[in-house]
């Protein structure tokens, strides 16, 4: 397979262009997106090559531009939107909630409800607290979507290609930090990722480690100064957040017999507690420890840098709870 | 504490102030306003109106007799009162348009053609709803119908018909966006940002605003600065008519100018309707905090009689013919919520994933 070396925000950018080139009923809108590119230029020259028709700087209004998708989306067309800031969701959560995840059932299955939400979310780059939270547990509870978070370039390409192919609605949680890693990507290609099931990324045997978006890397990290020490993490990226499919998961505590989650908001109502139940319901009788979850302490993200620092899972901080339960 | 003693004043002096005032607003165009002549209808259109608003009360007064009796679950919306802007401004939409309304919403459904029994089994929960009983009398949905859905939440539904006014004006097909919602409304976010973002891209959207005074149990006049609500229209430079919703006709001929600049790019328009619910909010609201001299005003306002009169009086109309009318309606909507009532429910076991992923 052919691929290139480009960054996460490279391959969203080469998303959105394959698959608006694929399929005219699509179209990108949100704030700044159009001859700016975007303000984290996810979105550069789309303006150039579709235009205004199809590449819409809105309003600064989440609530306006998110439910008109819903409208475009039942009425034949395929709309992509960005929201600039994933806090910013919160401005919309009537529409997703009560609109886009609703619509379709609500009619007795009457129409697709084609609608691919962007947003761009997570700490460490000193945005403070209404401009940091990754937003992942915020819709786990909403039947009618379905979430992920890609964690590397080549996911955030070809998950978002399946996103904006897919007949249902898609949110997608982008990270901020992860824009500039750079991964091999097949562009160009007709690749696609699925929508569900996490994936091993590095293989152990002692204990299973499960992240997500920016811990990703830091777990891949932890899992270095661990086998430094003769200790083998496996890395698992959980992917997709709804639907949750975790048989992979659930074969790896089989095998290392441990479990810790790694997640990017408050531990209290986070996909790491849905994991750590899931997990001990299949799997109780191979854990030996009791599963750890690792998040974020109870109070938002803060500005200063030492602070910010603090509240985010350090690699040193992910390797010390896998020690903590061997 | 406070609260309480200022609407209890205000309460007493508002709506007496009001009733005075219940009386057919002059048709007034704010800002922009275009003179494109609305062909005057012909006899058979304006005998249409009259059954429309006939059949949209019928099957409203069926709706509480079905309540009552235990069929209707929940709550439901009435719009006894209102038919003559749900009849009037229908007539006005083209086959390809998109309509969109409120939890108030089955007149509009109903002039838009939504077929009786399919809408009753709706109400009563049953398999051959017009949603399969998943959605409610909130939620009636045809989309074949171009009727595309309303939202249970106030001003909910405004951006939805906002990107189907983006879609039609993508299309260029000449289609438009019609959307309904009440003065209640008028004073949420959605609402704003829907017709900031219709006037900035010009969409084929007519905001068709029912104020009918009351937002759920509270007047107006405790909730919004003004009672013209074209007042709203422009803070958004947009195109505003205000028209007496109790005469069908001139809503007719409003929204089909409306409709006429929207289909020729000229952007959206602002209707208020100025209209009267006859009834609570829902089912369990006997709407006590009415004053009984505005209630009585617009009572004799009542949009039926008044446009019966008026057919009667230009000949086209005989009151026998009318009598028969009605009683056709009534017949029709006893059928039909008798054969919805025997409708089988829905399977609990059935593939709830399908209703919600295409």
């Amino acid at each position: 397979m052919q691929t290139q070396e480009i960054t996460y925000r490279e391959a969203v950018v080469a998303a959105l262009q394959e698959e608006m080139r694929r399929d005219p009923r699509t179209l990108i809108m949100g704030e700044d997106i159009g001859p700016s590119g975007g303000p984290f230029k996810t979105c550069q020259g789309l303006y150039e090559e579709f235009g205004h028709a199809r590449v819409r700087d809105t309003p600064i209004a989440e609530t306006g531009f998110v439910g008109a998708a819903l409208g475009l989306a039942i009425t034949g067309y395929r709309p992509i939107v960005e929201i600039m800031f994933a806090d910013f969701l919160g401005v919309c959560f009537d529409q997703i909630v009560n609109g886009i995840a609703k619509h379709r059932f609500m009619s007795g299955g009457q129409f697709a409800v084609p609608v691919t939400i962007r947003a761009i979310g997570g700490a460490g780059l000193r945005f403070g607290p209404q401009h940091s939270t990754t937003a992942e547990s915020w819709f786990m509870s909403v039947p009618g979507l379905k979430i992920v978070c890609p964690s590397t370039p080549a996911e955030a390409y070809g998950m978002l290609k399946s996103a904006i192919r897919d007949d249902d609605p898609v949110l997608v949680l982008e990270h901020k930090a992860l824009l500039s890693s750079k991964g091999h990507v097949p562009v160009g290609s007709d690749q696609t990722q699925p929508l569900t099931g996490p994936r091993v990324l590095r293989p152990g045997r002692d204990a299973t480690v499960v992240a997500s978006l920016a811990m990703v890397p830091r777990a891949l990290a932890a899992a270095e100064k661990l086998a430094a020490e003769g200790i083998e993490a496996e890395i698992i990226d959980i992917r997709a957040l709804r639907p949750m499919d975790l048989t992979p998961v659930f074969e790896s505590v089989r095998r290392t017999n441990n479990l810790v989650t790694v997640e990017e908001q408050a531990k209290l109502g986070g996909w790491g507690a849905e994991v750590a139940a899931q997990v001990t319901s299949e799997a109780f009788d191979h854990l030996d420890s009791p599963p750890l979850r690792v998040g974020l302490p109870e109070y938002p993200v803060p500005y200063s840098p030492p602070l910010e620092d603090s509240v985010l899972p350090s690699p040193e901080a992910i390797a010390a709870a896998v020690k903590s339960l061997l | 504490m406070k609260a309480s003693r200022r609407s209890k004043a205000a309460a007493k002096k508002a709506p007496r102030e009001q009733a005075a005032k219940a009386q057919a607003p002059a048709g007034s165009l704010v800002g922009k306003g275009h003179n494109r002549a609305v062909p005057p209808l012909d006899k058979a259109k304006r005998l249409a109106l009259f059954e429309m608003m006939v059949k949209i009360r019928e099957f409203e007064e069926q709706v509480q007799r079905s309540y009552l009796e235990g069929l209707v679950h929940g709550t439901t919306h009435l719009c006894q009162g209102q038919e003559g802007v749900a009849a009037g401004a229908n007539l006005a939409l083209a086959d390809g348009d998109y309509v969109s309304y409120t939890y108030r919403g089955h007149g509009h459904c109903l002039a838009r053609g939504m077929e009786m029994e399919t809408a009753y089994a709706e109400l009563f929960g049953r398999a051959t709803g017009l949603c399969n009983g998943l959605g409610g009398s909130m939620h009636f949905t045809d989309i074949a119908k171009g009727l595309i859905g309303a939202a249970g939440i106030v001003g909910g539904g405004l951006p939805a018909a906002v990107g189907a006014g983006l879609s039609a004006q993508l299309n260029g097909r000449g289609q438009v966006s019609a959307v309904f919602f009440g003065d209640g409304s008028v004073n949420i976010g959605a609402f704003h940002e829907s017709m900031n973002i219709a006037q900035v891209w010009r969409l084929p959207v007519i905001f068709i605003c029912e104020n009918n005074l009351y937002g759920e149990f509270t007047r107006i006049n405790f909730t919004t600065p003004f009672e013209d609500l074209t007042e709203r229209a422009k803070g958004y430079a947009m195109t505003a008519v205000q028209v007496d919703g109790n005469d069908v006709e001139a809503v007719y001929c409003t929204t089909a100018e409306a409709a006429e600049r929207a289909r020729a790019g000229d952007g959206p328009t602002f209707i208020e309707c100025k209209t009267y619910r006859h009834r609570g909010h829902s089912r369990t609201d006997p709407a006590k905090y009415r004053d009984p001299a505005e209630v009585e005003a617009w009572l004799a306002r009542d949009p039926i009689p008044a446009y019966r009169a008026k057919l009667v009086k230009e000949g086209l109309l005989t009151q026998k013919e009318a009598e028969r009318m009605v009683e056709e309606a009534k017949a029709e909507v006893k059928a039909a919520a008798d054969r919805a009532a025997a409708a089988p429910w829905p399977d609990p076991q059935q593939n709830f994933t399908a209703k919600m992923f295409a």
